[in-house]
């Protein structure tokens, strides 16, 4: 004889298995946190990775060496040297030439879309940046290395086939999207009705952007500026590509500048043998990179909730 | 009294509203510029690749003749590289945001974690290839293979699968949870069939907008060693491997002794860019499908 | 980039028997606007219908009416605020001294600098307070530090609020309760020595307290501005003003002396507003 099909004995019949579904209950969110875990073991694999490695370097190379001298010649045979300083003006200068672009360019993009734009304007020019944003920085790289360095060469004399100059500009065209679009972010947030008080009061819309809604977004603005910062320290391909390998410490933007990234790259891909000096300072350089990004990203963070304002 | 006078405030205005006028133009142009370079670069590649792109440059082996060279091998590893990524990214960053979101407890290990996640995603590339290098490739062993890339890019991408999957599941309604609680389900019941489909759609937009960074991403794959030389074709992932951002490097900076090489490197971008293009449709039209549903 | 478009309306002005009335009897005074035939629409939403209205020169003219009869609208077309909604259209004229404001050629900065404008919810800028009231001032190119001071410090007396302020003019606004910070609106917008101030429910976020503060405000202030005020609250409208229009689906049904409309309504809409019968 058939049995009558009722949900409820059925429910009753799965109750067997109640045993197993409260280990799956207690066993999935062990899973769930070891895959979480991945993330700390990541930082920490990074973290170490870079810290000892960095250590064996510093038992071959003084600190003062690294920090105080500047010569970098990691791998001459007769006197190998090794100091960060070029590298650190190569990276700093370029970044500098990247947020002279990308900051102007950025806030003032910023400004249209949020302040002057209308809606189906905004609406065709965002997919735009985020194109923009979305190209792999290796065909930055070849833009500028084939075509921004042709250019600026028939415009600047002296400029070398690699240089700081044609990096500096594109990196600051990559980093573009990033600022205008944390900025936009932070001028949307500023409260319609502030800027209605200072139109009512004879406000032009520039006066209304540079008095009311900047100075109220001014902490969104600044951590976009930071971020942009940090992009353009850690940025690697683009400066591999087109501001070559040059180890002077100059502050000349038509010559070869090498940076921070560049140079963990060209000691990578190089002869440097694994356990040699030369190869330890990558990790020494990478550091100081790693360091560098993580304050100027913990800095961002800190002004864009420190100052954010109450309206 | 009166301290504005009306006559100056009126000399005033016309200036006042002049400059408002030529600064809203120097906006504009600021905005366009981006658009300008975009075309720009797009007509340069474009340019460039006239002639060189056709089926033999897609099917052809690499080779140091230009005429005859072509992008099998490296769209091959990329390939392989995405058949990593997508898995490995998708399962730890689910996994991730789920815990993230429905178990741990808001408090210091939450907030480690999340700071965590937040800090690794402003680690340059770079970085993570160095610790691909030393995990991976040397201390594992995986050589310069296709599950030491795919695992380094995956780590690398991680953080955009998480805060994509936590926005998916945050924005799954509370009266769905309840619903399913209301009828006896478990926690982990209510995940697995109510909480993760409804989220589905954002959490496969996030992990095809991270898989898209991945397949373009260069400097990991440069400091794992990985070469762009004439290597077998990868048919497993613990076989060796080039990919296409890859072959693009080395083509552009060869392009300085070898003029075609310039032309190659950019058929090998147009071909990634459209791949690209071509992920980015799928994330907006998923994106777009199922927005908004509740 | 206006939104408004204009269209030259050379209609004569045509008021109804009992307006025209009513115009009569105030019709000694100055005016200061004038209102001739305005029609204005939201996209295809028609929100105000050939509205004729004078406004008296240093009276305080109130506008009431249910919500979503267009009061709020005609105050912002006043200072042409309204133009900020896209999709906006307008027709017809409003005389601001003698020139019609909806010209295209009418500088909106200029109109707004002559007619200043309080808020429904208080707006000051997350700025000091000083900087609030000395921000109309600067854009007009006052720069000269002592006088900023005065203009900051009379405009302050002249919002009653400069004993509550004046030992801490350099923090931030926000620190201010509701009512104060709705009286360094009126602060802000006295620093433009404005003709008119036109107030869009400027109680309505406010407790009883301030409230009362803000209406003994206006009553001062009205000896040296034409005040226009947008109010749901009728006792207020009866205690502070001397005129009175009643608006209803985006049309004047009544205008007159505040007396006489809250006693003896021509219209019967209006007597049901009033007495509390709808809206």
């Amino acid at each position: 004889m058939e049995k009558a099909i009722s949900v409820k004995a059925m429910i009753e019949e799965k109750k067997s298995k109640a045993g197993i579904r409260r280990i799956t209950e207690k066993v999935i969110p062990f899973i769930l946190f070891l895959l979480a875990f991945v993330s700390v073991l990541t930082t920490a694999g990074i973290i170490s990775t870079l810290v000892y490695e960095t250590v064996l370097f510093f038992r071959e190379v003084s600190f003062t060496e690294f920090f105080g001298t500047t010569e970098l010649k990691p791998l001459s045979p007769v006197e190998p040297k090794f100091s960060i300083l070029p590298l650190l003006t190569g990276t700093i200068m370029i970044s500098l030439v990247a947020m002279a672009v990308a900051v102007p360019v950025g806030l003032a993009t910023a400004v249209f879309l949020s302040e002057y734009a209308s809606d189906s304007t905004r609406k065709m020019l965002k997919p735009v940046l985020e194109v923009l944003a979305g190209i792999p920085t290796i065909v930055y790289g070849f833009f500028a290395f084939t075509f921004v360095t042709p250019v600026l060469r028939e415009l600047i004399p002296g400029l070398q086939a690699t240089n700081a100059l044609s990096p500096g500009i594109v990196m600051g065209i990559m980093i573009i999207p990033m600022v205008a679009s944390l900025s936009e972010d932070a001028m949307n947030s500023v409260p319609n009705v502030m800027r209605e008080g200072a139109l009512a009061l004879g406000s032009t819309k520039l006066e209304v952007t540079l008095r009311v809604v900047i100075p109220a977004a001014i902490s969104g603005i600044i951590a976009s500026f930071v971020l942009g910062v940090s992009r353009a320290i850690g940025e690697t391909m683009i400066v591999t590509i087109a501001s070559g390998s040059s180890k002077n410490l100059t502050f000349d933007l038509t010559q070869s500048m090498q940076t921070m990234t560049a140079y963990i790259v060209e000691v990578t891909s190089g002869d440097a043998a694994s356990g040699t000096t030369a190869y330890y300072s990558l990790y020494a350089v990478a550091f100081t990179l790693f360091i560098f990004t993580l304050l100027m990203n913990l800095l961002a963070r800190y002004i864009s909730r420190r100052y954010r304002e109450v309206y | 009294m009166k301290y504005i006078d009306l006559d100056t405030v009126n000399k005033r205005m016309t200036t006042r509203i002049l400059i408002n006028k030529l600064v809203k133009y120097l906006f504009l142009a600021a905005t366009l510029f981006g658009l300008i370079v975009l075309a720009v670069l797009l007509y340069r590649v474009f340019a460039d690749t006239i002639g060189w792109l056709n089926l033999d440059f897609l099917t052809n082996r690499l080779s140091t003749i230009p005429e005859n060279a072509g992008i099998k091998g490296a769209i091959t590893g990329t390939l392989w590289l995405m058949l990593i990524v997508g898995p490995v990214t998708m399962i730890l960053g689910v996994g991730t945001a789920v815990y993230l979101e429905e178990y741990a407890k808001r408090g210091r290990l939450h907030s480690f974690i999340q700071t965590n996640i937040n800090n690794l995603a402003g680690v340059p590339s770079i970085v993570f290839g160095l610790l691909g290098l030393t995990v991976f490739v040397r201390v594992l062993g995986f050589g310069t293979s296709v599950i030491a890339g795919g695992l380094t890019m995956s780590l690398l991408v991680l953080p955009i699968v998480v805060v994509a999957a936590q926005e998916a599941i945050r924005s799954v309604p509370g009266f769905l949870r309840e619903a399913s609680f209301g009828m006896g389900a478990t926690k982990w019941q209510t995940i697995k069939n109510i909480v993760l489909p409804a989220a589905l759609p954002g959490i496969l937009t996030g992990t095809i907008l991270a898989l898209s960074r991945a397949i373009g991403e260069t400097a990991p794959l440069v400091a794992l060693g990985i070469p762009a030389l004439l290597i077998p074709i990868p048919s497993g992932i613990f076989d060796n491997f080039t990919a296409l951002p890859m072959q693009i490097y080395y083509w552009t900076l060869d392009s300085v002794l070898v003029d075609e090489y310039a032309n190659l490197a950019a058929a090998t971008i147009l071909v990634l860019l459209i791949i690209l293009f071509l992920m980015n449709s799928v994330a907006i039209i998923l994106r777009n499908k199922f927005q908004k549903r509740y | 980039m206006s939104a408004v478009t204009v269209t030259d309306n050379r209609n004569k002005t045509v008021y109804s028997d009992e307006l025209r009335r009513n115009i009569v009897e105030i019709e000694s005074g100055k005016r200061v606007y004038e209102t001739k035939s305005l029609n204005l629409w939201y996209g295809k939403d028609h929100a105000l219908k050939n509205i004729n209205l004078p406004i008296q020169e240093n009276e305080v003219t109130a506008i009431i009416g249910p919500s979503g009869c267009g009061k709020s609208t005609y105050l912002k077309t006043l200072n042409r605020m309204v133009e900020l909604v896209s999709g906006v259209r307008v027709s017809g004229e409003i005389l601001y001294k003698g020139r019609n404001i909806l010209d295209k050629n009418y500088k909106v900065e200029e109109l707004r600098t002559r007619v200043g404008m309080v808020f429904q919810k208080p707006n000051p800028f997350p700025k000091s307070i000083f900087e609030n009231v000395a921000y109309g001032p600067k854009i007009h190119g006052i720069r000269n530090k002592k006088l900023l001071h005065e203009i900051v410090e009379n405009s302050l007396r002249g919002a009653a609020i400069w004993d509550e302020v004046k030992d801490r003019l350099h923090e931030n606004a926000y620190g201010l309760s509701g009512g104060q910070q709705q009286r360094l609106c009126i602060a802000r917008c006295l620093a433009i020595e404005p003709d008119v101030i036109l107030m869009d429910e400027p109680t309505s976020a406010l407790d009883p307290v301030s409230t009362l503060k803000v209406e003994e405000l206006v009553q001062n202030l009205k000896k040296d501005y034409s005040i226009v005020i947008v109010t749901h609250n009728m006792q207020q409208a009866a205690r502070i003003s001397s005129s009175t229009a009643f608006f209803l689906h985006g049309e004047v049904i009544e205008y007159g002396n505040t007396d006489h409309i809250f006693s003896t309504p021509d219209d019967k809409r209006t007597e049901d507003y009033i007495s509390g019968r709808f809206g």
